[in-house]
């Protein structure tokens, strides 16, 4: 075996260990586990959603308005869940509705994520007049109740599912600039990025290789925080007609339109609100567990 | 205490003035023409809309109109509505009181369930009434707020009946606003039947307000107190022979409290976020729903003057926080 495969396999191995031990930690949270549990059976039902869903989303039976679910009077095992008020399947479209909040959740993460670290790791490592600039605009981003300048944005922008997800991805990224910041600012001056710089690594090298790596546990919580409040807003922005527009079977959406309904035809409503709690929490259940698991100070050893 | 005070103060200037740039540039970064967002579907004559330009000043350099615009704050002028005509200012407090009616209830109604929920779960770590209150707490924390208000309304108005399903009181009830309180002003109208109406409405609509903060103390006061419950000075106090009773509601607790005051400072903007949905829910006629509505109608003067009366407030709430931490806790106001 040559050095550099065996070097290469001590890595690995390394990597497996690491990845042991936070699946220890992990596991030993119940609650985590169920969560992603949940989490993936959610995964799996949005990629399949064409297979399992029992009726296309947007398919409207006209002789079957506002039936009851399976088990109450009046319902029947063709609509499991019930019709809302055009006859449209609840079921299905609540399997199709997986498949947005999903997306939301991921375009929204990775979108203030990606913004959020990369204005994080210049405050802290460049400082000076810029890292005032970046941390003041972020302060006057978050004077604003979230939601509020959310709805603001989207007035600007126009409503709409895309407009959306960036008027929330611009309202969750301050969280992250200040836990990057924060980070970077506590790791510079250590000793290995001292070594890394007099070694001749680049600002660049030195901001994404040396350093950001070592800040990544406060910020993989945060990003699953901020999945679940990304469903949640997108959802609320849905509920008020400024998210995604009907007939998309997005949850929030669809509670909207089924406001008019709530004491006549009370399923349609549970639903798509259930749906909501249940991948929000589980999502929070997992971000529980993973802070347990990352952050050393709780580590019970 | 004073070069605290004004250090903090100090810090708001940059953000206020970012505030009033963001209202500042909402109305101009919509698209389209202002004058004639503002006009509507009826449209304009060439000349009028000439006018209106230069009578809103869209015609001068963008930095004057911002600096006039930042002089009309400060002479309480944020403009006028244009589907009401009146003044956004005087509009604004006189729903004011309304959303603070609610969120004030809101948040007594958490802190006063939240923080012995709390205690009593980091007392009893691990036991049956810990994993209840901390699962609990974890719906609470994932509720969307807009169902679970929609939720309570199929139950306790709809079927059980027990309390109406929107508004602030019931119509049949008519007396003079004397503090914009509708608790206050029904006891003060002396009419049978006024109060208990105004407690009948406000109920459901502070539960589904109070849900998220609930969840977040009960959750902040349980980490807080386990924190502080494993020190030193709480085991020197225990073995000095202290009661259990007192160890903890003394010694403990206060210590446990800072934490938990700055959560429940955080809480106004989420208040504020929360107060948006419930309002809507509810038809309750606060600055939240009047938002909403305002964008919906595209009353842009509306919002532009509510979302910087609003971020000014919170900004306003948060100082008066950081105050009583100080407080609390002289050493940070020592710290620089």
């Amino acid at each position: 075996m040559s050095d550099t495969a065996r070097t290469e396999t001590k890595k690995r191995s390394a990597e497996a260990e690491v990845l042991a031990e936070f699946w220890h930690y992990f596991s030993e949270n119940r609650g985590a586990v169920i969560g992603l549990f949940v989490f993936v059976a959610l995964v799996l039902i949005a990629i399949l959603a064409p297979i399992v869903a029992p009726h296309s989303p947007t398919q409207q039976y006209r002789d079957a308005l506002l039936q009851p679910p399976v088990w109450a009077d009046g319902g029947t095992a063709t609509f499991l869940l019930g019709t809302d008020a055009v006859g449209r399947d609840i079921l299905s479209r609540l399997i199709y509705g997986a498949r947005f909040s999903l997306f939301i959740g991921v375009v929204v993460v990775t979108l203030s994520l990606t913004i959020g670290i990369s204005l994080g790791l210049i405050a802290g490592y460049v400082g000076g007049w810029l890292d005032t600039l970046i941390m003041r605009v972020m302060d006057v981003i978050l004077a604003f109740p979230s939601l509020l300048l959310a709805l603001v944005l989207v007035a600007i922008l126009g409503p709409g599912l895309m407009n959306a997800m960036i008027a929330i991805a611009l309202i969750l990224q301050p969280h992250f600039v200040r836990l990057t910041r924060a980070a970077v600012m506590s790791e510079k001056n250590r000793d290995y990025v001292t070594a890394a710089r007099v070694a001749g690594a680049g600002p660049l090298r030195l901001m994404f290789k040396t350093i950001l790596p070592n800040c990544m546990a406060p910020l993989i919580v945060q990003a699953t925080l901020s999945f679940s409040n990304a469903i949640l807003d997108a959802a609320a922005l849905g509920f008020l007609g400024m998210g995604a527009q009907p007939p998309t079977p997005e949850w929030g959406t669809m509670l909207a339109e089924s406001r008019e309904f709530i004491l006549r035809a009370p399923w349609v409503v549970t639903f798509p609100g259930l749906a909501i709690l249940v991948t929000v929490l589980a999502i929070n259940l997992m971000g529980d567990g993973l802070r347990d698991a990352l952050d050393p100070k709780l580590k019970r050893s | 205490m004073l070069r605290f005070l004004l250090s903090r103060i100090g810090l708001l200037i940059p953000t206020f003035i970012g505030v009033s740039i963001v209202a500042f540039s909402f109305i101009r970064l919509l698209p389209g023409d202002p004058v004639l967002l503002m006009a509507g579907e009826r449209g304009l004559s060439e000349e009028r809309h000439a006018e209106l330009l230069k009578q809103f000043g869209f015609d001068r350099p963008i930095w004057e109109q911002y600096w006039d615009y930042l002089l009309g704050i400060f002479q309480g002028d944020l403009g006028f509505s244009i589907v009401t005509k009146k003044p956004v200012i005087a509009e604004f407090f006189a729903l004011f009181p309304a959303t603070v009616e609610l969120s004030l209830c809101a948040i007594v109604l958490a802190v006063l369930i939240g923080i012995p929920v709390g205690i009593i779960a980091a007392v009893k770590r691990g036991s049956f009434f810990d994993h209840t209150v901390m699962t609990t707490a974890l719906v609470g924390y994932s509720m969307p707020i807009f169902w679970w208000g929609l939720l309570l309304i199929i139950l306790f108005a709809g079927i059980l009946q027990w309390t109406p399903v929107s508004g602030r009181i019931s119509l049949i009830y008519f007396f003079p606003q004397v503090t914009g309180f509708m608790l206050i002003d029904s006891l003060l109208s002396g009419q049978a039947g006024a109060f208990r109406s105004a407690v009948s409405h406000l109920i459901l609509p502070s539960i589904v307000l109070a849900t998220i903060p609930l969840a977040v103390i009960a959750r902040q006061t349980r980490s807080a107190m386990l924190e502080v419950l494993s020190e030193d000075y709480v085991r020197t106090a225990r073995a000095k022979g202290l009661s259990p009773f007192r160890v903890i509601s003394v010694h403990a607790l206060r210590n446990a409290m800072i934490p938990v005051i700055t959560t429940i400072g955080l809480q106004i903007g989420v208040l504020m976020a929360g107060a948006i949905l419930t309002e809507t829910i509810f038809s309750w006629p606060g600055i939240g729903k009047w938002m909403v509505e305002s964008i919906s109608r595209r009353d842009y003067p509306v919002v532009q003057g509510a979302l910087l009366m609003v971020a000014t407030i919170i900004m306003l709430v948060n100082l008066v926080v950081d105050m009583l931490y100080g407080l609390i806790n002289p050493s940070i106001r020592y710290a620089r």
